[in-house]
């Protein structure tokens, strides 16, 4: 396991709340999509973030916003609602709306926003690794001095294309971060039962790619890290490997109701005792940065926020059927009918 | 003003048009295996390593390892992200291994972001049988990823169109599989001396008119078919040759106006005759064109066999001219 850090408070007092609000912000916005799912608003498969909001939050703040490209997989809520994209177009296109990001043609695998630099959204389990890689490979080809984040789970860091993406990136020495995003489990499959080597960081190593493993949980911790290495491939345009700790405290997928076939109840009470957010509040509290009210306050405001976003994604309306053929081409028009 | 015709190989036109996109846009680069130093299993990249990389000190030909989802996958990133690339597959049959990156992703990109991201790739390379080159490096690929909307799937049989297509195709937002044959690398035809010379997706062409029968074909099959429409002329049959060109977006009306013509259509293809495009433009016609038919659409397609190596058998394999002459008697009985 990552260690335990024991850092000084170089943060201000902003920029903590700040971490406290977006985690906080995640957790509330997932937690009703599981509501909106069960709600039957949310059709097939979904994914949220909940347990590991320190890692996007953390990484987030280390990239220069809507310059630098970011893309993961299709556990994808968490990345745009802290990149200032606006939230109640991620949440109808998980109600597949017409006011989504895609006009219902996504869905909550499937959120793209790319004037803020956020490349989604995809479902092929790294499928989307080489593409990330070819984000860097434009900044790079372009001679701009952009980074990509290329976020990843610990199943796929056994995907072939990843393997040859790796390559690649050090040949070409590209600016790109693969963020193993490190949950324990593919799907339903504990690391160990997939994973021949359970240290994932190493997937770096036969490329010569700098590499490391780092604690998820700790937001603060996940901070100073992602700035170092951000800094550190912007400097030096070369990629790097992150294998970062965290632990999803829901099941894959909101389908996903029988967690007790793949991990025990007790492992899942001893993980959230690592709760990112239940951290950063002994830190506030200890360190006399906020009390309990104001946190209960901020929560209320975050929770009413996201009540608002709902409300506004459920007005919005479903896709007209003739929208069906829009966006198939770039200006082309697509042969219709059955 | 009419353009200036230059005569040229079917690869020498591909070529032209490569080095002409390289030379309007600095966002066009072409990826690939052995296309750099090596210049291309086919040569069709040959002299671009040396102008650009070496001369210009640019980084626009770029050899790739042999991973073909990898590097495929790079290359859409990129075009994401704006970039131009020209992907060359050796073969289309290694394009096989990268169906996830072209199905899955490029075709599928610009409808699952709602419009936000634009594709504008062109994978590229010699589809189809080349010279005993058996089961694993012979595919028509092209039927497969005409069955994929998203794509733009071309097959041209002459230098001309290879030209204006490729260009378009290079300049064009969309994701398009660009097939060539390596049996018409070496055929010469008239292109004109125009830089800003393209063509229109989605258009058939008839290479030669005649109001007896349609010959439907495209790529090498086209050039078949010609051979074709010769031999029944001297049987004093008037055959009319339709060159399909492209397969998605697919001009049916060409097709339909020639078949409402001659009432007889014969579909050429070198694909496996069984599921192949082929089928697709037959089909078409029935739906279409039944009223006007004096004889059921037939097909004549690749012997439905893994590619085999021995000459004798591969030959087997295609159509050949005497193969579509036995249909098209059998429909005039």
């Amino acid at each position: 396991m990552a260690k335990q850090a024991q850092h000084e408070l170089t943060e201000s007092p902003a920029q903590l709340e700040q971490f406290y609000r977006e985690m906080l912000y995640i957790r509330r916005f997932e937690e009703k999509c599981n509501v909106a799912y069960r709600q039957g608003l949310v059709g097939g498969y979904m994914h949220v973030y909940i347990g590991m909001e320190a890692t996007a939050v953390g990484w987030n703040d280390a990239i220069k916003v809507g310059y630098d490209y970011v893309i993961t997989a299709y556990r994808d809520h968490a990345q745009p609602l802290i990149m200032g994209s606006d939230p109640v177009k991620v949440m109808a296109e998980i109600m597949g709306r017409k006011d989504g990001y895609s006009q219902g043609k996504g869905g909550s695998m499937h959120i793209y926003d790319v004037e803020n630099g956020f490349f989604g959204g995809w479902g092929i389990v790294g499928g989307h690794t080489p593409l990330g890689a070819g984000l860097a490979f434009a900044a790079k080809y372009r001679k701009e001095d952009r980074v990509a984040l290329c976020f990843l789970g610990d199943g796929a860091s056994n995907a072939g294309v990843f393997f040859e993406t790796l390559n690649m990136a050090a040949l070409w020495d590209l600016p790109v971060i693969f963020i193993i995003e490190n949950n324990e489990f593919a799907m339903g499959t504990r690391l160990e039962y997939h994973a021949a080597d359970t240290e994932l960081y190493k997937r770096g190593e036969p490329f010569g790619i700098k590499c490391e493993r780092v604690d998820g949980m700790d937001v603060l911790q996940v901070r100073k890290d992602a700035q170092r290495i951000v800094d550190w491939v912007r400097e030096n345009q070369k990629p790097y490997v992150v294998e970062i700790m965290n632990y999803r405290f829901a099941g894959h997928g909101a389908a996903d109701n029988d967690r007790q076939l793949y991990r025990t109840k007790e492992e899942e009470e001893e993980n959230e005792k690592r709760d990112p957010i239940a951290r950063l509040e002994k830190i506030l509290e200890e360190r006399n940065v906020m009390n309990r009210e104001k946190m209960e306050a901020i929560d209320e405001e975050i929770s009413e926020k996201v009540e608002e976003i709902y409300e506004a994604a459920v007005a919005s309306p479903h896709p007209d059927p003739s929208e069906v053929y829009d966006h198939v081409y770039c200006d082309m028009e697509p042969e219709k009918g059955h | 003003m009419a353009a200036v015709l230059t005569e040229m190989s079917y690869r020498d036109a591909i070529r032209r048009a490569i080095v002409e996109e390289l030379d309007r846009d600095k966002d066009v680069f072409v990826m690939g295996e052995d296309i750099g130093r090596y210049q291309g299993t086919f040569r069709v990249t040959e002299g671009l390593f040396k102008k650009y990389n070496e001369e210009q000190g640019e980084w626009r030909i770029i050899d790739t390892p042999i991973v073909e989802p990898g590097f495929t996958g790079i290359a859409i990133g990129a075009a994401m992200a704006g970039l131009r690339p020209i992907v060359e597959m050796m073969t289309m049959s290694f394009s096989i291994l990268a169906l996830d990156q072209i199905i899955n992703h490029a075709a599928k990109i610009h409808y699952m972001t709602g419009g936000q991201v634009k594709v504008p790739l062109v994978v590229r390379g010699p589809g189809g049988a080349a010279k005993q080159l058996s089961a694993q490096h012979s595919h028509s690929m092209e039927g497969w990823y005409a069955h994929c909307p998203g794509l733009v799937v071309l097959a041209p049989a002459t230098a001309r169109d290879a030209y204006g297509l490729l260009k378009a195709s290079i300049r064009n937002d969309n994701p398009v599989v660009f097939t060539e044959n390596p049996g018409l690398y070496t055929t010469k035809g008239e292109i004109p001396d125009d830089p800003d010379f393209t063509l229109p997706f989605g258009k058939a062409n008839i290479l030669k008119e005649g109001k007896d029968i349609s010959l439907i074909g495209y790529s090498r099959m086209t050039m078949l078919n010609l051979e074709v429409a010769e031999r029944l002329a001297e049987d004093g049959i008037d055959a009319e040759v339709v060159d399909v060109v492209s397969l998605l977006p697919l001009d049916t009306e060409t097709i339909f106006n020639s078949v409402r013509k001659t009432h007889r259509a014969v579909v050429v293809y070198e694909d496996w005759k069984h599921g192949g495009f082929g089928g697709e433009i037959a089909s078409r016609i029935g739906e279409e064109c039944f009223d006007d038919l004096d004889a059921p659409v037939v097909r004549v397609g690749g012997l439905n066999v893994p590619m085999p190596y021995s000459r004798v058998l591969e030959l087997e394999c295609m159509p050949k001219v005497d193969d579509v002459l036995a249909s098209i008697y059998k429909l005039l009985k």
